[in-house]
This record gives structure tokens, sequence and C-alpha cells, in this order.
């Protein structure tokens, strides 16, 4: 979002020399944490806070970097877990071949709510967003294939490649962690590329943008399929860790979940959506047994962050000095 | 049997009511985030759980307090405006200097939290609201029997557009509205409380929230999601009439929901998407919406 920087001069902390190498001996302790952790947690609980994460920093692909504010990303999630599912069970696809056509189907998605969206900007791109993805889910509710309310059930895993066994939770969670890390790289690779600081620019003037002489529509319609595309690619790994595909994850309420997920964690920052997906599964574990429905607490969570710290827990604390040393900066 | 197009007139006019009768809430609806968008640039997403409020408002009014149909309609919106006011008071209105993606983002909290708070304490379940007993019972129209309460709804609905539209077309109130909707900083400059003016605004746009959901208990059943959904079909409806105007929010709600009334005679499979098509087409065809101005 827009938010100017507040930057003051007196305020500005140079970040300490060694800060990169200190910040990716970080990301080195962080991987080698998720290489461990099936050993300790539950490897389910554990792809499930992936699979959100990559969500999560999917989206924030295009709220944080471009601006755009998307209230329809349930529609790739969880359209791209529809194809996969069915591609894995009904056609026999590969587990690799099946999430390639999840992305491609949310991709292609991704294109049509993206052009039809990008006609008009702020607050109307997200109504439109919202609008568009209830209509897929109205779709979802009556095609044949996605069998209404009862979803596509016991979705194998299969082997992937054709040789490691995925039904084996060791082996499928380190599959999860891979394409994890591989969804991450891409973004970081977009977000830092000619196109990702042209989307910068638009987020940050957009009439300039023009007048420089980008087609601003284009890029924006390019950022969103991106997005799009790494949404599905989260969705097809999730239909095959739960190894089913419902109609919850086309639902609005799934998009508003990924917003609080990148608003919680820090709009704007690679590292916030993670932080928010994780906060967000866990805390919706730790719900599920209580009697206290978790909509309550999802919708003062978002109050409280809109009200007190827009920046998100990782934004503000790349805000204080001992981030700013480390030389973390957020991008809005 | 008479059939117009092949479907007969019976049908067609009961789904016409029908469409006239979504269409009655819907304009209600959009009017009030017409209103509440225009001066406070916050796109109100606790409108579909104002709405609720005013339909339990109304539910408990009745079965706590005893008091009835036609105080409830004056009393339920009073409730839900002031409960407006003292969030926009206490919260909402530290907003509005940042980006209104915060309003939206604030306000859809607000959504989920009041709804949760329902459920939890209501259960999921819809209940019953009896019409008054005045508007009960069926006219026969010679070509369809007209349950009476239902044409109380369109005639209800429309009185009640027709007066916030004279509101802030006619009367001083409304033209300082308009002023302040053009330059606030100029209307404080002239003496005008405009903070205040913002605070009524947001309790006048729940509050119209509210009597939509007096009105619509006895039709649907009272529950605490029965405005969650709606709302977003009535973001397609503020989205293809354009957020400008009062008039064209009113007239596009009414048009859309008689569109939908008539999907479901000729092509039912289609009924629940109509709207977003329609809106999708309008988009494509014209960005600012059928009664904007700017694109």
């Amino acid at each position: 979002m827009a938010a100017k920087s507040e930057t003051v001069a007196s305020d500005h902390v140079a970040a300490h020399p060694r800060a990169g190498q200190v910040r990716l001996l970080l990301v080195a302790i962080a991987l080698a944490g998720l290489l461990v952790a099936p050993m300790f947690l539950y490897p389910i609980f554990l792809m499930k806070l992936l699979a959100f994460a990559l969500f999560a920093s999917a989206f924030n692909l295009l709220l944080g970097y471009t601006g755009l504010l998307s209230f329809g990303h349930a529609t790739f999630f969880g359209g791209a877990a529809y194809f996969t599912a069915h591609a894995v069970k009904v056609w026999g696809w590969s587990p690799e071949a099946g999430i390639l056509l999840g992305v491609a189907g949310a991709a292609v998605l991704g294109l049509v709510m993206g052009a039809i969206a990008i006609r008009r900007q702020g607050i109307y791109f997200a109504m439109i967003t919202l609008a568009l993805s209830q209509m897929f889910f109205f779709f979802c509710l009556q095609a044949p294939f996605t069998h209404g309310e009862d979803g596509i059930q016991s979705v194998p895993r299969g082997h992937l490649f054709g040789l490691i066994d995925l039904n084996r939770p060791m082996n499928m969670y380190y599959f999860v962690l891979a394409v994890f890390v591989i969804g991450l790289l891409i973004i970081r690779r977009f977000v830092n590329s000619p196109f990702g600081m042209i989307l910068k620019s638009i987020r940050e003037n957009e009439q300039r943008a023009i007048s420089l002489g980008y087609s601003v529509q284009r890029y924006k319609l390019g950022a969103f399929v991106m997005s799009a595309a790494l949404a599905g690619l989260a969705g097809g790994v999730k239909a095959l860790i739960f190894q089913f595909a419902t109609l919850t994850d086309v639902t609005w309420q799934m998009s508003g979940e990924v917003i609080l997920m990148t608003l919680l964690g820090g709009i704007g920052t690679l590292l916030g959506p993670i932080v928010g997906a994780g906060l967000v599964v866990t805390l919706q574990n730790y719900l599920a047994t209580s009697d206290v429905p978790v909509t309550i607490i999802t919708g003062v969570v978002f109050m409280v962050c809109v009200l007190l710290f827009r920046r998100g827990l990782v934004g503000e604390f790349f805000a204080t000095k001992i981030g700013k040393k480390l030389g973390f900066r957020a991008e809005s | 049997m008479t059939m117009i197009f092949g479907v007969p007139v019976q049908a067609l006019m009961g789904q016409l009511l029908v469409g006239l009768i979504n269409g009655s809430f819907y304009a209600l609806l959009s009017l009030g985030l017409a209103v509440i968008f225009g001066l406070l640039r916050v796109i109100n997403f606790a409108h579909g759980a104002q709405y609720m409020l005013g339909a339990f408002a109304a539910l408990l009014l009745l079965t706590v307090g005893g008091i009835n149909y036609w105080l409830a309609l004056l009393l339920a919106p009073v409730i839900v405006g002031v409960f407006a006011a003292l969030v926009e008071k206490t919260m909402l209105s530290r907003l509005y200097k940042l980006d209104p993606l915060y309003g939206l983002l604030f306000t859809f909290g607000l959504a989920l939290a009041i709804e949760g708070t329902f459920r939890y304490f209501f259960g999921a379940s819809g209940k019953p609201y009896a019409p008054p007993a005045q508007l009960t019972g069926a006219v026969n129209l010679g070509f369809m029997f007209l349950p009476i309460y239902r044409g109380w709804v369109v005639v209800a609905s429309l009185a009640v557009c027709i007066a916030v539209w004279l509101l802030i077309e006619k009367t001083k109130l409304g033209a300082y509205l308009r002023a302040a909707t053009e330059n606030p900083t100029l209307v404080q400059a002239f003496g005008v409380n405009v903070p205040l003016l913002l605070t009524l605004t947001y309790a006048l746009g729940a509050g119209l929230a509210g009597f939509a959901g007096v009105l619509a208990a006895p039709v649907y059943q009272v529950s605490p999601l029965m405005g969650s959904n709606l709302i977003i079909i009535v973001f397609a409806v503020v989205v293809v009439g354009g957020m400008g105007s009062i008039l064209g929010a009113i007239v596009t709600g009414y048009m859309l929901g008689v569109v939908e009334g008539l999907t479901k005679v000729f092509y039912p499979e289609a009924s629940n998407i109509v709207i977003f098509v329609i809106m999708a087409i309008v988009l494509i065809l014209r960005p600012a919406g059928l009664f904007g101005k700017d694109a």
C-alpha cells in the first residue's frame, strides 16, 4: 500500500557492515530448523504451514510490491487445488504434472480476473476481485467435476517423478519444503528484477510511471498472473497434502485469511507473510478445539492490526534499531 | 394458462416480485454504501453485518422487550446507527488519513468479529420473525397473488430511498454533506463541524442497513450470516452503478434485482452469478460504471 516512507534523517540507522553475513546466517538457521522440524512437530501441520506461507507470499507479491489489494485470491488457491486433485485422481496424472496443471489453471484464472479488475483502481479493484471470486465460488458449487459440497476426496499422492513415494510423510514433507523454497526464490528473483522495480514505481506513483512510458496495465496484469500462478502452486500442493479439495478453499473467507496473514506478518516484506501464515495457522490449530469461533479472533486481530501496527510484526521489527542495524528494510 | 416467452405468467410475475424484493434490499444497502463512501472514502465492509444487526435488534426487541414490528422499524435502525457512531468515533475515524484500503480491511475485521459473536451466542441457524398482523395475507391482483408483506417491502424501501435522496439533494444538511464531499477543509473553515458530519453520515449509512435488516427479518430468516453473502452482491451492484451517484445506486439496485429474478425464470443455473457477469461486462464496456463520472 502506498504508505509514504516516514524516514527522517535523525532516525536513520546505518546497517552494520557485516549485516549481510548475519542475515545469510539467519536464513541458514531457519532452513536448518525447517529440515529437522518434522522430527519434533506433526508433519501435516508443518506442511499446512508451508503451503499457507507460500500462498501468503504469493499474495504479498501483489499487495506489497504492486500495491494491489486482491480480495479474490482464494480463487487461485482453491481453483488450483481442484485442478490438481482432479488431474491426479480422475486422469491418473503424476503429482508433479498435477501441480503444474494447477499452476497453469490458476494463471489462466488470474489472467481473466486480472484483465477485468485492473480496469479500476484502489478500492474498486478490491471489490471487483471479491465479486469475481464469489462468482467462481458459485461456479465450483455447481460444476460437476468439483463434486459440490463433498469436494474431491481421497486424492492419491502418488510417486514424484515415478520414483519417490509421497505417501510416506517424510518424503511428502521434504517435497513440500522444496516447493516452498523454490517458490520463495522465484518471488525474490521476481521482486528484485527490473520488472519488479517497475511494479514498485507503479505502486509509488502510477501517473508518473505512465508518463515515463510504461504500459502500466500490462505490468499490473503480469504481476497479477504471477501472483495467481504462485498461489496456485500453493493450492496444488495443499490438495496433495490433505488429499482433498473442497469449497472451503474458494470462499471469500479464505481470501480474507490470506490478507490477514500478510497484514499480521508485514506487508511488503519477504519474511512477513511467512511469519503471519505461521501465526494464523497455529492459532487456528489451537482454537479448533475451543468453542470460541475463529472468526471472532480473526476479526479482532484484523482490527487491531489496522489500528495499531499496520507495518505488521516483521515490519515493526525491521523498524526497530536492531532491525535497521541488520539492514532489514520493508518495501512499503 | 397464459404464457409469455414460453413461461407461465404466474411464474414470471412471481419471480419478478422476488426480484423486486431482492432489488429493494440491494438498493437500500448500496445507497448506504454510496452515502458512506461519498463522504468518508471508506468502503463499509461491515454493511452486511449491520444489516444483520438490524434484523437481530428487531428480533430481540420483540422477544425480550415485547416491542412490536412498527416500533422496531424505528428503533432498530437507531440502535444500529448509535453502535456505528461509537465505532466511527473511537476507531474508524483514525484511519481517514491513510490509504482507503485500510478502511476496507478494518470494516472487514469488524464484520467478522460481529458475525462471529452473534454466531457464538445465537447459533448459525435462522430464526423466524412473524410479519405484523396488519401485513399478513395476500391480495389477488387478477394475474397473481401478492403477499401483502412483500408489497410493503417494495413500497417501504422505495419511500426510504426517495427520502434519503431528498435529504441529500434538497436540505441544508444535505448541502453541507455534498460540500464536505467536495472539499472538507474548506467546509470546516466555514464553521461546519466536519468530524461530526462524518460520524452522522456513517451512522446514517449503517442505520439504512439496519432498516433493511428489519424489513428483511420476516422475508428471510434472522441469522448471523444473513448479511455476509449479500454484501458481496451489493459490492457488485455498487461497481455496476458507479459509486459517485446516489440515484445511480438506487436505480441499479432495483434493476439488478429484477434481472436476477428474471434469470431465475429463464436460466436458473445462472441466477447466482448473473449480477457478477453483468458487473464484468459493464467493466469491460464502461469501466466507470453506468452512472459513474470518472474512469
